[in-house]
Protein backbone atom coordinates (compact mmCIF):
# COMPACT_ATOMS: atom_id res chain seq x y z
CA UNK A 1 0.00 0.00 0.00
CA UNK A 2 2.64 2.53 0.46
CA UNK A 3 3.61 2.06 -3.66
CA UNK A 4 0.16 3.37 -4.19
CA UNK A 5 0.05 6.32 -6.45
CA UNK A 6 -2.01 9.07 -5.69
CA UNK A 7 -5.00 8.75 -7.60
CA UNK A 8 -5.11 5.27 -6.19
CA UNK A 9 -5.09 6.01 -2.41
CA UNK A 10 -7.58 8.70 -3.18
CA UNK A 11 -10.02 5.68 -4.75
CA UNK A 12 -9.01 3.76 -1.88
CA UNK A 13 -9.95 5.96 0.62
CA UNK A 14 -13.26 7.00 -1.02
CA UNK A 15 -14.49 3.79 -1.03
CA UNK A 16 -13.24 3.38 2.98
CA UNK A 17 -15.38 6.36 3.63
CA UNK A 18 -18.17 4.86 2.54
CA UNK A 19 -17.58 2.12 5.12
CA UNK A 20 -16.68 5.05 7.76
CA UNK A 21 -19.73 6.72 7.15
CA UNK A 22 -22.49 4.16 7.45
CA UNK A 23 -20.46 3.34 11.04
CA UNK A 24 -20.36 6.90 12.28
CA UNK A 25 -24.27 7.02 11.62
CA UNK A 26 -24.71 4.39 13.73
CA UNK A 27 -22.51 5.98 16.60
CA UNK A 28 -20.26 3.19 16.10
CA UNK A 29 -17.00 4.53 15.10
CA UNK A 30 -14.37 5.85 17.43
CA UNK A 31 -10.92 6.95 16.18
CA UNK A 32 -9.54 5.61 13.38
CA UNK A 33 -5.73 5.66 12.06
CA UNK A 34 -3.46 5.10 9.30
CA UNK A 35 0.20 4.50 10.49
CA UNK A 36 3.30 4.51 8.85
CA UNK A 37 5.28 1.54 8.02
CA UNK A 38 6.87 -0.76 10.56
CA UNK A 39 10.63 1.08 8.96
CA UNK A 40 9.71 4.13 10.54
CA UNK A 41 9.31 2.18 14.18
CA UNK A 42 10.75 2.11 17.23
CA UNK A 43 10.77 0.36 20.28
CA UNK A 44 11.64 0.21 23.90
CA UNK A 45 12.28 -2.85 25.49
CA UNK A 46 11.54 -3.32 29.31
CA UNK A 47 13.90 -4.25 31.61
CA UNK A 48 16.47 -3.10 34.22
CA UNK A 49 17.27 -0.09 32.01
CA UNK A 50 14.65 0.29 28.95
CA UNK A 51 16.30 -0.33 25.87
CA UNK A 52 15.58 1.26 23.04
CA UNK A 53 15.88 -0.48 19.55
CA UNK A 54 15.54 0.77 15.67
CA UNK A 55 12.27 -1.11 14.33
CA UNK A 56 9.38 -2.83 15.45
CA UNK A 57 8.92 -5.77 17.40
CA UNK A 58 9.56 -8.39 15.23
CA UNK A 59 8.81 -11.92 17.34
CA UNK A 60 5.52 -13.10 16.26
CA UNK A 61 5.01 -14.40 19.14
CA UNK A 62 4.27 -11.22 20.76
CA UNK A 63 1.19 -9.91 21.17
CA UNK A 64 -0.60 -6.26 21.13
CA UNK A 65 -2.16 -6.03 24.35
CA UNK A 66 -3.21 -2.26 23.96
CA UNK A 67 -1.74 0.79 22.48
CA UNK A 68 -2.10 4.42 23.23
CA UNK A 69 -2.45 7.88 20.55
CA UNK A 70 -0.49 10.66 21.94
CA UNK A 71 0.52 13.86 20.20
CA UNK A 72 4.46 13.50 21.16
CA UNK A 73 6.73 17.03 19.43
CA UNK A 74 9.28 14.66 19.26
CA UNK A 75 10.47 11.30 18.90
CA UNK A 76 12.40 11.31 22.02
CA UNK A 77 9.52 12.72 24.58
CA UNK A 78 7.50 9.70 22.48
CA UNK A 79 10.86 7.24 23.89
CA UNK A 80 10.65 8.85 27.41
CA UNK A 81 7.00 8.07 27.95
CA UNK A 82 7.25 4.33 26.88
CA UNK A 83 10.48 4.07 29.26
CA UNK A 84 8.54 5.88 31.94
CA UNK A 85 5.66 3.07 30.98
CA UNK A 86 8.04 0.69 31.25
CA UNK A 87 9.49 1.13 34.48
CA UNK A 88 5.55 1.99 35.53
CA UNK A 89 4.73 -1.61 34.17
CA UNK A 90 8.21 -3.32 34.61
CA UNK A 91 7.99 -7.55 33.15
CA UNK A 92 7.97 -8.67 29.91
CA UNK A 93 7.62 -7.60 26.51
CA UNK A 94 8.06 -3.60 25.47
CA UNK A 95 6.66 -0.49 23.76
CA UNK A 96 6.23 0.32 19.69
CA UNK A 97 6.39 4.07 19.10
CA UNK A 98 4.96 4.47 15.59
CA UNK A 99 4.17 7.40 13.59
CA UNK A 100 0.90 7.93 12.50
CA UNK A 101 0.56 8.99 9.27
CA UNK A 102 -3.34 9.73 9.31
CA UNK A 103 -6.03 9.92 12.35
CA UNK A 104 -9.22 10.37 12.18
CA UNK A 105 -10.47 11.33 15.61
CA UNK A 106 -14.29 9.24 15.00
CA UNK A 107 -17.04 9.49 17.79
CA UNK A 108 -16.64 9.45 21.57
CA UNK A 109 -17.85 6.49 22.30
CA UNK A 110 -20.93 5.29 24.84
CA UNK A 111 -19.61 2.06 25.64
CA UNK A 112 -16.52 2.29 25.09
CA UNK A 113 -15.49 -1.01 26.57
CA UNK A 114 -16.63 -2.97 23.48
CA UNK A 115 -14.03 -1.18 21.99
CA UNK A 116 -11.43 -3.62 23.82
CA UNK A 117 -12.23 -6.18 21.97
CA UNK A 118 -9.54 -5.68 20.01
CA UNK A 119 -6.73 -7.90 19.68
CA UNK B 1 -7.05 -13.54 -1.79
CA UNK B 2 -8.54 -14.63 -5.07
CA UNK B 3 -7.16 -15.45 -8.12
CA UNK B 4 -3.99 -15.25 -9.58
CA UNK B 5 -3.27 -11.54 -9.12
CA UNK B 6 -2.66 -11.91 -5.33
CA UNK B 7 -0.22 -14.34 -5.51
CA UNK B 8 1.62 -12.45 -8.08
CA UNK B 9 1.55 -9.66 -5.55
CA UNK B 10 3.38 -12.68 -3.06
CA UNK B 11 5.91 -14.04 -5.28
CA UNK B 12 6.77 -10.59 -6.43
CA UNK B 13 7.34 -9.59 -2.56
CA UNK B 14 9.31 -13.16 -1.98
CA UNK B 15 11.68 -12.40 -4.96
CA UNK B 16 14.62 -11.04 -3.32
CA UNK B 17 14.68 -13.56 -0.59
CA UNK B 18 14.03 -15.85 -2.58
CA UNK B 19 16.42 -15.56 -5.65
CA UNK B 20 19.35 -14.79 -3.21
CA UNK B 21 18.91 -17.81 -1.14
CA UNK B 22 18.75 -19.67 -4.59
CA UNK B 23 21.71 -17.92 -6.16
CA UNK B 24 23.57 -18.72 -2.29
CA UNK B 25 22.63 -22.18 -3.58
CA UNK B 26 23.49 -22.19 -7.27
CA UNK B 27 26.72 -19.87 -7.05
CA UNK B 28 24.95 -19.00 -10.60
CA UNK B 29 22.63 -15.72 -11.15
CA UNK B 30 21.07 -17.10 -14.01
CA UNK B 31 20.64 -20.55 -12.22
CA UNK B 32 19.02 -19.12 -9.62
CA UNK B 33 16.67 -16.79 -11.73
CA UNK B 34 15.71 -19.96 -14.10
CA UNK B 35 14.97 -21.83 -10.19
CA UNK B 36 12.86 -18.99 -9.01
CA UNK B 37 10.94 -18.79 -12.76
CA UNK B 38 10.33 -22.46 -12.18
CA UNK B 39 9.02 -22.01 -8.47
CA UNK B 40 6.89 -19.44 -9.37
CA UNK B 41 4.91 -21.17 -12.52
CA UNK B 42 4.83 -24.10 -9.74
CA UNK B 43 3.22 -21.93 -7.04
CA UNK B 44 0.98 -20.39 -9.61
CA UNK B 45 -0.39 -24.04 -10.78
CA UNK B 46 -0.62 -25.28 -6.64
CA UNK B 47 -1.06 -22.72 -4.82
CA UNK B 48 -5.16 -21.20 -6.25
CA UNK B 49 -5.57 -25.60 -5.01
CA UNK B 50 -3.48 -25.54 -1.76
CA UNK B 51 -3.97 -21.86 -0.57
CA UNK B 52 -0.82 -20.04 -0.38
CA UNK B 53 1.60 -21.43 2.18
CA UNK B 54 2.67 -19.51 5.67
CA UNK B 55 6.17 -18.83 4.10
CA UNK B 56 5.80 -17.88 0.13
CA UNK B 57 9.74 -17.73 0.33
CA UNK B 58 10.61 -20.67 2.07
CA UNK B 59 8.47 -22.50 -0.51
CA UNK B 60 9.58 -20.99 -3.42
CA UNK B 61 13.46 -21.43 -2.31
CA UNK B 62 12.35 -25.20 -1.63
CA UNK B 63 11.05 -26.12 -4.73
CA UNK B 64 13.06 -23.44 -6.46
CA UNK B 65 16.42 -25.54 -5.09
CA UNK B 66 15.01 -28.77 -6.62
CA UNK B 67 13.80 -27.96 -9.81
CA UNK B 68 17.64 -26.75 -10.34
CA UNK B 69 18.83 -30.01 -8.93
CA UNK B 70 16.80 -32.15 -11.53
CA UNK B 71 17.82 -28.94 -14.06
CA UNK B 72 21.59 -29.72 -13.53
CA UNK B 73 20.74 -33.45 -13.11
CA UNK B 74 19.17 -33.10 -16.85
CA UNK B 75 22.54 -31.17 -17.87
CA UNK B 76 25.18 -33.30 -16.67
CA UNK B 77 24.20 -37.15 -15.71
CA UNK B 78 27.33 -38.41 -14.53
CA UNK B 79 27.29 -35.97 -12.01
CA UNK B 80 26.77 -37.84 -8.40
CA UNK B 81 23.45 -37.28 -7.03
CA UNK B 82 22.84 -34.78 -4.54
CA UNK B 83 21.72 -35.88 -1.05
CA UNK B 84 18.47 -37.38 -0.44
CA UNK B 85 17.69 -34.95 2.11
CA UNK B 86 17.75 -32.38 -0.40
CA UNK B 87 15.53 -33.99 -3.09
CA UNK B 88 13.01 -35.01 -0.62
CA UNK B 89 9.04 -34.63 -1.17
CA UNK B 90 7.70 -31.87 -0.93
CA UNK B 91 4.42 -32.32 0.92
CA UNK B 92 6.18 -31.75 4.14
CA UNK B 93 8.60 -28.83 3.67
CA UNK B 94 6.74 -25.72 4.82
CA UNK B 95 6.69 -25.49 8.72
CA UNK B 96 10.24 -26.84 9.70
CA UNK B 97 11.89 -25.19 6.58
CA UNK B 98 10.10 -21.43 7.63
CA UNK B 99 11.45 -22.01 11.18
CA UNK B 100 15.08 -22.95 10.18
CA UNK B 101 15.58 -19.93 7.30
CA UNK B 102 15.88 -17.15 9.80
CA UNK B 103 16.26 -13.84 9.04
CA UNK B 104 20.24 -13.83 9.49
CA UNK B 105 20.45 -15.74 6.81
CA UNK B 106 18.08 -13.95 4.59
CA UNK B 107 19.65 -10.96 5.31
CA UNK B 108 23.20 -12.04 3.94
CA UNK B 109 21.21 -13.33 0.90
CA UNK B 110 19.51 -10.31 0.14
CA UNK B 111 22.29 -8.27 0.66
CA UNK B 112 24.76 -10.43 -1.60
CA UNK B 113 21.89 -10.35 -4.25
CA UNK B 114 21.94 -6.66 -3.87
CA UNK B 115 26.03 -6.10 -3.95
CA UNK B 116 26.02 -9.00 -6.81
CA UNK B 117 24.28 -6.27 -9.43
CA UNK B 118 26.74 -3.62 -7.82
CA UNK B 119 30.26 -5.05 -9.04
CA UNK B 120 32.53 -2.48 -9.59
CA UNK B 121 33.66 -4.01 -12.81
CA UNK B 122 29.67 -2.50 -14.06
CA UNK B 123 29.15 0.52 -15.63
CA UNK B 124 26.19 2.62 -13.64
CA UNK B 125 23.64 1.34 -16.50
CA UNK B 126 24.35 -1.96 -16.12
CA UNK B 127 24.47 -1.81 -12.01
CA UNK B 128 21.17 -0.13 -12.49
CA UNK B 129 19.22 -2.71 -15.44
CA UNK B 130 20.64 -5.62 -13.49
CA UNK B 131 19.18 -4.78 -10.03
CA UNK B 132 15.93 -4.25 -11.71
CA UNK B 133 15.80 -7.21 -14.01
CA UNK B 134 17.04 -9.57 -10.81
CA UNK B 135 16.08 -8.25 -7.51
CA UNK B 136 13.21 -6.04 -8.44
CA UNK B 137 11.68 -8.53 -10.82
CA UNK B 138 10.92 -5.83 -13.99
CA UNK B 139 10.51 -7.55 -16.95
CA UNK B 140 13.38 -6.15 -19.87
CA UNK B 141 10.54 -4.97 -21.55
CA UNK B 142 9.83 -2.25 -18.72
CA UNK B 143 13.45 -1.85 -17.89
CA UNK B 144 14.04 -0.89 -21.89
CA UNK B 145 11.05 1.50 -21.97
CA UNK B 146 12.27 3.38 -18.52
CA UNK B 147 15.57 3.62 -20.27
CA UNK B 148 14.40 3.83 -24.21
CA UNK B 149 16.32 1.57 -25.32
CA UNK B 150 15.18 -1.26 -27.15
CA UNK B 151 14.00 -4.19 -25.84
CA UNK B 152 16.88 -6.41 -27.47
CA UNK B 153 19.51 -3.43 -26.95
CA UNK B 154 17.97 -3.87 -23.02
CA UNK B 155 18.18 -7.77 -23.38
CA UNK B 156 21.85 -7.63 -24.54
CA UNK B 157 23.06 -5.67 -21.77
CA UNK B 158 21.48 -7.33 -18.83
CA UNK B 159 23.30 -10.46 -20.67
CA UNK B 160 26.36 -8.67 -20.73
CA UNK B 161 26.18 -7.74 -17.21
CA UNK B 162 25.58 -10.93 -16.31
CA UNK B 163 28.64 -12.59 -18.28
CA UNK B 164 30.69 -9.86 -16.36
CA UNK B 165 29.56 -11.41 -13.10
CA UNK B 166 30.02 -14.64 -13.78
CA UNK B 167 33.66 -14.52 -14.70
CA UNK B 168 33.80 -12.01 -11.81
CA UNK B 169 34.42 -13.72 -8.25
CA UNK B 170 31.52 -13.30 -6.11
CA UNK B 171 31.79 -13.41 -2.52
CA UNK B 172 29.61 -16.21 -1.34
CA UNK B 173 31.30 -16.96 2.64
CA UNK B 174 29.09 -14.71 5.34
CA UNK B 175 30.52 -11.43 5.17
CA UNK B 176 32.09 -10.24 8.23
CA UNK B 177 31.01 -7.01 9.93
CA UNK B 178 33.77 -4.43 7.87
CA UNK B 179 32.52 -5.81 4.53
CA UNK B 180 29.03 -5.71 5.28
CA UNK B 181 29.52 -2.43 5.85
CA UNK B 182 30.76 -2.07 2.54
CA UNK B 183 28.16 -3.75 0.81
CA UNK B 184 25.66 -2.15 2.27
CA UNK B 185 27.58 1.45 1.64
CA UNK B 186 27.80 -0.33 -2.37
CA UNK B 187 24.64 -1.12 -2.42
CA UNK B 188 23.50 2.36 -0.60
CA UNK B 189 24.89 4.21 -3.61
CA UNK B 190 23.23 2.03 -6.52
CA UNK B 191 19.73 2.42 -4.79
CA UNK B 192 20.48 6.50 -4.64
CA UNK B 193 21.41 5.90 -8.54
CA UNK B 194 18.43 4.04 -9.57
CA UNK B 195 16.37 6.80 -8.06
CA UNK B 196 17.99 9.25 -10.11
CA UNK B 197 17.88 7.87 -13.21
CA UNK B 198 13.91 8.33 -12.77
CA UNK B 199 13.99 11.53 -10.97
CA UNK B 200 16.53 13.57 -13.71
CA UNK B 201 13.67 12.42 -16.20
CA UNK B 202 11.81 15.03 -18.37
CA UNK B 203 9.76 15.37 -20.98
CA UNK B 204 7.89 12.63 -22.68
CA UNK B 205 10.01 9.64 -20.95
CA UNK B 206 9.50 11.22 -17.49
CA UNK B 207 6.55 9.51 -16.29
CA UNK B 208 7.67 5.79 -17.84
CA UNK B 209 10.86 6.51 -16.14
CA UNK B 210 8.87 7.57 -12.71
CA UNK B 211 8.87 3.74 -11.93
CA UNK B 212 12.57 3.97 -11.28
CA UNK B 213 11.52 6.32 -8.12
CA UNK B 214 9.40 3.96 -6.76
CA UNK B 215 11.87 0.72 -7.22
CA UNK B 216 14.25 2.57 -5.69
CA UNK B 217 12.10 3.53 -2.64
CA UNK B 218 10.98 -0.35 -2.54
CA UNK B 219 14.98 -1.35 -2.71
CA UNK B 220 15.49 1.27 0.00
CA UNK B 221 13.21 -0.10 2.31
CA UNK B 222 13.81 -3.71 1.82
CA UNK B 223 17.37 -2.77 3.08
CA UNK B 224 16.36 -0.74 5.61
CA UNK B 225 14.50 -3.84 7.01
CA UNK B 226 17.31 -5.65 6.89
CA UNK B 227 19.82 -3.24 8.86
CA UNK B 228 17.32 -1.50 11.13
CA UNK B 229 19.65 0.57 12.85
CA UNK B 230 21.78 2.09 9.98
CA UNK B 231 21.26 5.73 10.65
CA UNK B 232 23.09 6.18 6.67
CA UNK B 233 19.86 3.80 5.76
CA UNK B 234 17.26 5.90 7.41
CA UNK B 235 19.37 8.33 5.58
CA UNK B 236 18.70 7.37 2.10
CA UNK B 237 15.21 6.34 2.21
CA UNK B 238 13.98 9.59 3.88
CA UNK B 239 15.81 10.91 1.24
CA UNK B 240 14.10 9.56 -1.43
CA UNK B 241 10.71 9.67 -0.18
CA UNK B 242 11.50 13.49 0.75
CA UNK B 243 12.07 13.67 -3.05
CA UNK B 244 9.55 11.55 -4.39
CA UNK B 245 7.36 13.43 -1.85
CA UNK B 246 7.02 16.38 -4.78
CA UNK B 247 6.83 14.03 -7.86
CA UNK B 248 2.95 15.13 -8.81
CA UNK B 249 3.98 19.07 -8.17
CA UNK B 250 7.24 18.74 -10.14
CA UNK B 251 6.31 18.31 -13.90
CA UNK B 252 3.84 19.87 -16.04
CA UNK B 253 1.40 18.12 -18.33
CA UNK B 254 3.90 17.77 -20.83
CA UNK B 255 6.17 16.36 -18.95
CA UNK B 256 8.46 19.54 -18.46
CA UNK B 257 10.34 19.95 -15.02
CA UNK B 258 8.26 22.24 -12.45
CA UNK B 259 10.57 24.50 -10.51
CA UNK B 260 10.58 24.68 -6.72
CA UNK B 261 9.64 28.11 -6.34
CA UNK B 262 6.77 27.42 -9.00
CA UNK B 263 5.52 24.18 -7.69
CA UNK B 264 2.38 23.66 -6.24
CA UNK B 265 2.86 22.53 -2.56
CA UNK B 266 -0.74 21.19 -2.19
CA UNK B 267 -0.11 18.28 -4.40
CA UNK B 268 3.32 17.40 -2.02
CA UNK B 269 2.13 13.77 -1.01
CA UNK B 270 2.29 14.65 3.01
CA UNK B 271 2.52 10.86 3.92
CA UNK B 272 5.98 10.55 2.22
CA UNK B 273 6.77 13.57 3.82
CA UNK B 274 6.05 12.58 7.20
CA UNK B 275 7.52 9.42 6.74
CA UNK B 276 10.82 10.87 5.36
CA UNK B 277 11.00 13.52 8.77
CA UNK B 278 9.88 10.10 11.07
CA UNK B 279 13.22 8.77 9.67
CA UNK B 280 15.27 11.16 9.91
CA UNK B 281 14.49 11.80 13.70
CA UNK B 282 15.42 8.31 13.48
CA UNK B 283 18.82 8.11 12.56
CA UNK B 284 19.77 11.70 14.41
CA UNK B 285 19.36 9.20 17.68
CA UNK B 286 22.35 7.35 16.56
CA UNK B 287 24.43 10.75 16.40
CA UNK B 288 26.04 9.26 13.42
CA UNK B 289 25.65 12.03 10.95
CA UNK B 290 26.62 11.11 7.13
CA UNK B 291 25.74 12.50 3.77
CA UNK B 292 21.84 10.84 3.24
CA UNK B 293 20.95 12.16 6.58
CA UNK B 294 22.11 15.81 5.82
CA UNK B 295 20.64 15.55 2.18
CA UNK B 296 17.68 14.25 4.00
CA UNK B 297 17.30 17.16 5.83
CA UNK B 298 17.58 19.79 3.52
CA UNK B 299 14.85 18.11 1.40
CA UNK B 300 13.13 18.15 4.67
CA UNK B 301 13.46 21.93 5.30
CA UNK B 302 12.08 22.44 1.83
CA UNK B 303 9.06 20.13 2.74
CA UNK B 304 8.30 21.81 5.55
CA UNK B 305 7.65 25.22 4.09
CA UNK B 306 4.21 26.08 3.32
CA UNK B 307 5.50 28.70 0.62
CA UNK B 308 9.18 29.00 -0.57
CA UNK B 309 9.37 32.59 1.47
CA UNK B 310 8.64 29.95 4.65
CA UNK B 311 11.29 27.87 3.85
CA UNK B 312 14.14 28.29 6.30
CA UNK B 313 17.60 29.14 4.83
CA UNK B 314 19.30 29.71 7.26
CA UNK B 315 18.82 26.03 8.27
CA UNK B 316 19.85 24.89 5.05
CA UNK B 317 22.84 27.32 4.79
CA UNK B 318 23.56 25.28 8.36
CA UNK B 319 23.01 21.82 6.57
CA UNK B 320 25.16 22.82 3.46
CA UNK B 321 28.05 23.97 5.51
CA UNK B 322 27.84 20.42 7.40
CA UNK B 323 27.56 18.33 3.88
CA UNK B 324 30.81 20.16 2.07
CA UNK B 325 32.25 18.66 5.33
CA UNK B 326 31.26 15.10 4.91
CA UNK B 327 30.95 15.71 1.20
CA UNK B 328 33.16 18.46 -0.09
CA UNK B 329 32.42 19.37 -4.05
CA UNK B 330 32.23 22.57 -5.66
CA UNK B 331 28.26 21.98 -6.27
CA UNK B 332 27.12 21.58 -2.80
CA UNK B 333 29.50 24.83 -2.15
CA UNK B 334 27.16 26.90 -5.19
CA UNK B 335 23.87 25.21 -3.40
CA UNK B 336 25.26 26.83 0.29
CA UNK B 337 25.44 30.15 -1.89
CA UNK B 338 21.73 30.15 -2.76
CA UNK B 339 20.95 29.45 1.16
CA UNK B 340 22.93 32.04 1.59
CA UNK B 341 21.41 34.73 -0.85
CA UNK B 342 18.45 33.83 0.60
CA UNK B 343 18.74 34.47 3.70
CA UNK B 344 20.26 37.62 2.96
CA UNK B 345 24.07 37.77 2.23
CA UNK B 346 24.28 38.17 -1.67
CA UNK B 347 27.93 39.95 -1.65
CA UNK B 348 28.36 36.62 0.65
CA UNK B 349 27.22 34.17 -1.89
CA UNK B 350 28.98 35.70 -4.37
CA UNK B 351 32.06 35.84 -2.62
CA UNK B 352 31.64 32.08 -2.00
CA UNK B 353 30.90 30.84 -5.70
CA UNK B 354 33.68 33.21 -7.88
CA UNK B 355 36.42 30.80 -7.30
CA UNK B 356 34.51 27.72 -8.41
CA UNK B 357 34.01 29.41 -12.06
CA UNK B 358 37.54 27.07 -13.03
CA UNK B 359 35.70 24.02 -11.71
CA UNK B 360 31.90 24.19 -12.56
CA UNK B 361 32.53 26.59 -16.20
CA UNK B 362 30.36 24.02 -17.90
CA UNK B 363 27.60 23.72 -15.40
CA UNK B 364 24.20 25.58 -16.39
CA UNK B 365 23.41 25.95 -12.52
CA UNK B 366 26.61 27.78 -11.78
CA UNK B 367 26.33 30.56 -14.62
CA UNK B 368 22.37 30.55 -13.22
CA UNK B 369 23.16 31.04 -9.48
CA UNK B 370 25.87 33.61 -10.87
CA UNK B 371 23.46 36.01 -12.90
CA UNK B 372 20.76 36.01 -10.19
CA UNK B 373 23.07 37.22 -8.04
CA UNK B 374 24.56 39.86 -10.38
CA UNK B 375 20.96 40.70 -10.94
CA UNK B 376 19.65 41.50 -7.63
CA UNK B 377 23.00 43.24 -6.48
CA UNK B 378 22.00 45.80 -9.46
CA UNK B 379 24.90 44.62 -12.02
CA UNK B 380 23.00 44.33 -15.15
CA UNK B 381 25.76 44.21 -17.72
CA UNK B 382 28.10 41.01 -16.01
CA UNK B 383 24.72 39.69 -14.54
CA UNK B 384 23.66 39.30 -18.75
CA UNK B 385 26.57 37.44 -19.72
CA UNK B 386 26.40 34.99 -16.80
CA UNK B 387 22.52 34.35 -17.89
CA UNK B 388 23.87 34.09 -21.48
CA UNK B 389 26.18 31.35 -20.61
CA UNK B 390 23.37 30.03 -18.42
CA UNK B 391 21.07 29.56 -22.03
CA UNK B 392 23.73 28.03 -24.02
CA UNK B 393 24.40 25.28 -21.05
CA UNK B 394 20.28 24.42 -19.77
CA UNK B 395 18.97 21.37 -20.74
CA UNK B 396 15.73 20.83 -19.42
CA UNK B 397 13.00 23.56 -21.48
CA UNK B 398 12.12 25.31 -17.99
CA UNK B 399 15.50 26.20 -17.10
CA UNK B 400 16.09 27.74 -20.23
CA UNK B 401 12.69 29.43 -19.46
CA UNK B 402 13.48 30.28 -16.24
CA UNK B 403 16.26 32.67 -17.33
CA UNK B 404 14.47 33.97 -20.22
CA UNK B 405 12.56 35.41 -17.79
CA UNK B 406 15.24 37.02 -15.81
CA UNK B 407 16.74 38.44 -19.28
CA UNK B 408 13.37 39.81 -19.62
CA UNK B 409 13.48 41.70 -16.40
CA UNK B 410 16.96 43.04 -17.13
CA UNK B 411 15.75 44.44 -20.26
CA UNK B 412 12.60 45.68 -18.58
CA UNK B 413 15.34 47.84 -16.66
CA UNK B 414 17.30 48.72 -18.75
Amino acid sequence: MFSWTKAEDDAVMARLDLVHQTLAAQGKLGPALRLLPTTAATSVRKGEEPLVLDGPFVETKEQLLGFYVVDFESLDEALETAKALSRANPGIGGYEVRPIRLFLPGQSLAHAEAGGEAR
Amino acid sequence: MSGLEGFDGALAAARPRAVGALLRYFRDLDAAEEAFQNACLRALSTWPRTGPPRDPAAWLILVGRNSGIDAARRRARETPLPPDEVLSDLGDVETPLAERLDDADYRDDILRLLFVCCHPQLPATQQIALALRIVGGLSVAQIARAFLVSEAAMEQRITRAKARIAQADTPFETPGPAERAERVGAVAAMIYLIFNEGYSASGAAAPLRATLCGEAIRLGRLLLRLFQAEPEIMGLVALLLLQHARAAARLAPDGEIILLDDQDRSLWDQGMIAEGRALIEKAARHGRLGAYQIQAAIAAAHAQARSPEATDWTRIDQLYRLLEQVQPSPVITLNRAVAVAKRGDLEGALALIEPLEGRLGGYFHFFGVKGWLLMELGRPAPAREAFNRAIALAGAAAEAAQIRRHLDRLAGHA
